[in-house]
């Protein structure tokens, strides 16, 4: 199951969906929003996304997941809008028969969502600076370069 | 031919606005797009090595020719999570 949500991301339907009569084991991962980030305070984060695309990514890294790892069940919800300190950003159940399987994936869909679903973050500072958050422009932009 | 690009995040911001129509050469690739885009949104042109792009909600490589009835997106790098 794939969401994108405006609205408090409902934990126990997340896990419900993933759930199954052939799960030995559920992961679940949460995002949350952290109010430090290399020292500089966050009072709160907003999130967009290209919202056909970022479905489509999803749908596609669930997929990849059931398939890999054999998952009984998967769920994954992204949070949009505005998030304050604390709120749930991101919500990843996977179920499998064995622990191993179920953690691996849920790992791998984290990591993989942070790769190359395009949804983007706000950063709004405590001293009233807001900034989009860019990883591969926040690292020496030079690097890239041929 | 014209091409209409959705832009997000901070080239959104840069171009204060969320899409862009170009008037591209009918062999356009992506490549050239890219070119375009850093002429158009100056603010952003530092920006537009780092970025992807897709088709049709797909990420495409840059040699990839364009057509007028294409949804092209500018996919800044991600963030999400």
């Amino acid at each position: 199951m794939i969401e994108l949500t405006q609205d408090t991301i409902d934990v126990s339907a997340v896990l419900r969906t993933a759930s199954s009569p052939r799960a030995g084991a559920v992961v679940l991962f949460l995002g949350t929003v952290r109010e430090e980030t290399d020292g500089r305070r966050t009072t709160s984060l907003t999130y967009e996304c290209y919202a056909e695309m970022a479905k489509r990514a999803l749908a596609d890294l669930e997929a990849e997941a059931v398939q890999r790892w054999s998952l009984s069940g998967c769920a994954i919800v992204h949070r949009l809008g505005h998030l304050a300190v604390g709120e749930i950003s991101v919500a990843i159940a996977a179920s499998a028969a064995h622990r191993e399987a179920a953690f691996e994936a849920a790992r791998w869909l984290i990591d993989r969502i942070k790769q190359v679903v395009p949804i983007w973050k706000q950063e709004h500072w405590a001293d009233g600076a807001s900034e989009w958050v860019h990883p591969a422009v926040d690292a020496d932009a030079a690097a890239e370069e041929p | 031919m014209n091409v209409r690009v959705r832009l997000f995040a901070a080239v959104r911001q840069a171009a204060g606005r969320d899409a862009i129509d170009l008037e591209l050469p009918d062999r356009a690739t992506v490549a050239d797009l890219r070119d375009r885009l850093a002429i158009e949104i100056p603010a952003a042109a530092g920006l537009m090595r780092q970025m992807l792009f897709a088709i049709d909600a797909q990420y495409v490589p840059l040699d990839t020719p364009l057509r007028p009835d294409a949804e092209v997106a500018c996919i800044p790098p991600v963030s999400g999570g």
